[in-house]
């Protein structure tokens, strides 16, 4: 769709451009003293705090974001809601970047990367959820390629191969929602072997249902979120259907978190009391916790319940931007703030600039990646020698 | 009433050679476990304590571990609160307990769990409890996640940050090398005032609780690490509360595994039910669809049916008139030639 012959070096010296190259470099050199010096070099990890912001937001936020896929796919192919259909393959290629950049940034984070496969291929751990998590993540990513595929092969022109994978939809996408299902809670069942580290008021039996739950409000505020980006710098790639059902998108979205957010707050009121834990509301921890179950978590489904009364379209965006940032609130409480949180302040964790420079590298990685592939597949518009699928 | 190290040197020969091999970690399964009877054990009895850090220097001689900035008879360390480290798998931490004139010393190490969290947590299984007590660690599968080190109550494993190529989880061992050469353990051997005590796990329960019997002034009522996160190799006696010399009573007797095993246990659910639940619904809105379709095939039929009669009906109206068209255009010529006759039979 792209006419490479009519872009003169000038056009790629946007500020955009500028400012990814500079953190593109950054995180090259970071990447090489990671390599060669260890991760003592690059981080603030400690045998306190030996997870740190690349797991915490690579991994963690990283995963929740990455839910539209399955979301989506789930909603247009399971439920046929095919009104939402143009949603479904920029839902699916963020899922793929999401997840790829989070097994990218694991090789970053674990001591010994070149042993990734070890889990599977030399001793296997049953008992250990982080097991569980790696089998999915691995399965997962590989459906997720597999259901972005059309796309490329649309653009490559590979009629067979794409008739064959298309024929698949329906089975990859419950795969997808079993896979997902299973690590988006297990990621939060992780946790629970620490009850003694996590603070009372977000360690519960009930973490693992928390952390499904929020990946569904995650995939489904991204997919709004994203979709208003996309809109804006990718329009002239849209075609009529994808620009027609942006309202319908993020005003069936929008209705769909209200109801998801509003059902969190409950389960979550509803955990507070299973544990008994009133009385640390009143404690700093307990200010902070209500920052995020009231201003992360009922604001935006009011936020999202006006906005698809009123039909009020930016208001709906800015909520669900609101609550994207909430989630990244969340997992970082949980497996940073809210992790030991007893140490005296000298023991706890803040990140090196190096760590946050490597977290920065690899969105940026994924904005590239994402800017790259629609501005040349058939992402943001149905090819027109093909039938929607 | 305190019972000779040498004692247990016979003890430890026979315990290690009976069983060398360990088995699998049942530490991390479902099942009730209650450890291993003859495991080998050590109690620390902390109000023998002098803190000396004799035991710190062995440990760091025994596993051949660098030399640290401050020499181990550099008493001034204790000033602060430290932990262990992957180049100190044994600190010795001083106490003050409120209303104590004298201070409190707490020896720390890995403490062997009989069913560590560690292992539960590990995906490669790197940690293995072995029957003889010791919870032992295999560098070579280790991926280096410090899942370990996150689920470890007991803030003990260390990991190597500053190894690019080759970085490991560190703690103690509870000498397990020496152990098998029928050695004790390299700080319970070094300890002057026999505050740590090396044996059988289940003789050990009995020689603390006589100690507790004995000396009721002298101790707190609980033998730690008898039933703490489901019980523990190394045991610990105490004059002040355990919370006020840094061994948490938080923790409650559940092993670590028991955390995770309903997490665990849902994963066959979710596979089971999922896709017969999705395949459903599936199934509904494909069904939906078809009704759907099917509807909109018969009011296609029905319109083209309409159609197709009402263009018969037309059609046969339209014939019929030409019919009578056609009969009344031969009437009139009939009747002309008629007529035609008629006037030339006139003329005649
Ligand atoms: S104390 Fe920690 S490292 Fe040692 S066995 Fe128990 S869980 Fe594992
Ligand atoms: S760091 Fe090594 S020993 Fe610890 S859980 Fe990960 S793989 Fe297992
Ligand atoms: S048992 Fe061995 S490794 Fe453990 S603290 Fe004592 S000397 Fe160190």
């Amino acid at each position: 769709m792209v006419n490479d012959a009519t872009r003169s070096p000038q056009r790629y010296l946007t500020p955009f451009n500028v400012v990814a190259g500079l953190i593109v470099v950054m995180g090259l050199i970071i990447t090489v003293m990671r390599f060669t010096l260890g991760l003592g070099a690059v981080t603030n990890l400690s045998d306190y705090y030996p997870w740190g912001l690349w797991i915490a937001f690579d991994l963690l936020v990283g995963v929740a974001l990455a839910a539209g896929g399955y979301v989506t796919s789930a909603a247009v192919y399971i439920f046929g809601m095919k009104r939402y259909h143009a949603a479904v393959r920029p839902a699916i290629l963020t899922g793929f970047l999401g997840y790829a950049l989070v097994v990218l940034a694991l090789h970053y984070d674990v001591g010994q990367p070149w042993r990734l496969p070890y889990p599977f291929l030399v001793s296997r751990g049953t008992t250990s959820l982080l097991f569980e998590v790696a089998a999915c993540v691995a399965l997962y990513l590989t459906v997720l390629f597999i259901e972005y595929s059309p796309a490329a092969m649309e653009w490559l022109g590979l009629k067979r191969a794409r008739a064959i994978v298309t024929r698949l939809t329906i089975v990859l996408t419950i795969l997808g929602v079993i896979l997902s299902t299973l690590h988006q809670s297990s990621l939060g069942a992780l946790f629970l072997i620490a009850p003694a580290k996590l603070h009372p008021l977000w360690y519960s039996n009930y973490i693992p249902i928390y952390f499904f739950v929020t990946s569904i409000i995650a995939g489904l505020s991204m997919v709004i979120f994203e979709g208003g980006l996309s809109h804006r710098y990718f329009k002239d790639k849209m075609d009529a259907e994808h620009l027609a059902a942006k309202a319908d998108v993020m005003l069936g979205f929008g209705k769909a978190a209200a109801w998801v957010l509003a059902g969190y707050f409950v389960v979550k009121v509803i955990g507070i009391a299973a544990d008994n834990n009133w009385h640390y509301l009143a404690t700093g921890f307990g200010a902070w916790y209500l920052v995020e179950l009231l201003g992360f978590v009922a604001l935006p489904a009011f936020g999202y319940a006006i906005g698809v009364r009123d039909k009020n379209l930016s208001l709906i965006g800015w909520t669900a931007g609101w609550t994207v940032l909430g989630i990244v609130v969340n997992r970082l409480n949980i497996s940073l703030i809210a992790f030991n949180w007893y140490l005296p302040s000298e023991d706890r964790y803040f990140p090196h600039w190096m760590e946050i420079g490597i977290s920065l590298f690899i969105v940026t990685l994924g904005v590239l990646a994402f800017r790259f592939i629609v501005t040349r597949m058939p992402i943001l518009y149905t090819h027109p020698d093909y039938d929607a699928h | 009433m305190s019972i000779s190290r040498r004692t247990f040197l016979g003890w430890i020969g026979a315990a290690g050679v009976t069983s060398t091999i360990a088995r699998k970690a049942q530490a991390a399964s479902n099942k009730e476990f209650k450890g291993y009877p003859d495991a080998s054990a050590v109690l620390h009895d902390i109000t023998r304590c002098i803190g000396c850090r004799k035991c710190e220097a062995a440990c760091n001689a025994v596993n051949e571990l660098p030399q640290p900035d401050r020499p181990f008879d550099d008493l001034t360390v204790l000033e602060n609160k430290r932990r262990t480290t992957a180049e100190a798998y044994t600190i010795v931490n001083r106490f003050q307990p409120e209303g104590d004139v004298q201070p409190t010393f707490v020896k720390i190490q890995c403490n062997h769990c009989l069913e560590p969290a560690c292992a539960s947590a590990c995906f490669v299984k790197a940690f293995t409890k072995t029957p003889e007590g010791p919870v032992v660690y295999n560098a070579k599968v280790c991926v280096g996640c410090r899942y370990c080190m996150v689920a470890c109550p007991f803030d003990i494993p260390a990991y190597e940050y500053d190894s690019a190529f080759d970085p490991k989880v560190r703690k103690c061992t509870l000498c397990q090398p020496r152990l098998a050469e029928g050695k004790l353990p390299g700080c319970v051997e070094a300890c002057p005032t026999e505050a740590l005590v090396f044996g059988r796990r289940s003789e050990l329960l009995k020689v603390a609780r006589g100690r507790i019997q004995a000396y009721p002034d002298r101790y707190v009522d609980h033998i730690y690490g008898e039933h703490e996160m489901g019980g523990t190799s190394w045991l610990y006696l105490s004059g002040p509360a355990f919370s006020e010399v840094g061994l948490r009573e938080d923790l409650g007797t559940r092993a670590a595994g028991e955390f995770t095993a309903g997490a665990l246990g849902a994963v066959p659910i979710v596979v089971g039910l999922w896709p017969v639940l999705l395949t459903g619904i599936y199934a509904i809105t494909k069904r939906k669809d078809r009704i759907a379709a099917e509807e909109q095939q018969v009011a296609v039929t029905d319109a083209v049916t309409r159609t197709q009669a009402d263009a018969q009906v037309k059609l046969k109206a339209a014939l019929d008139k030409a019919d009578q068209d056609k009969a009344a255009a031969i009437e009139r010529e009939v009747k002309k030639a008629l007529d035609a006759a008629e006037k030339a039979k006139e003329q005649e």
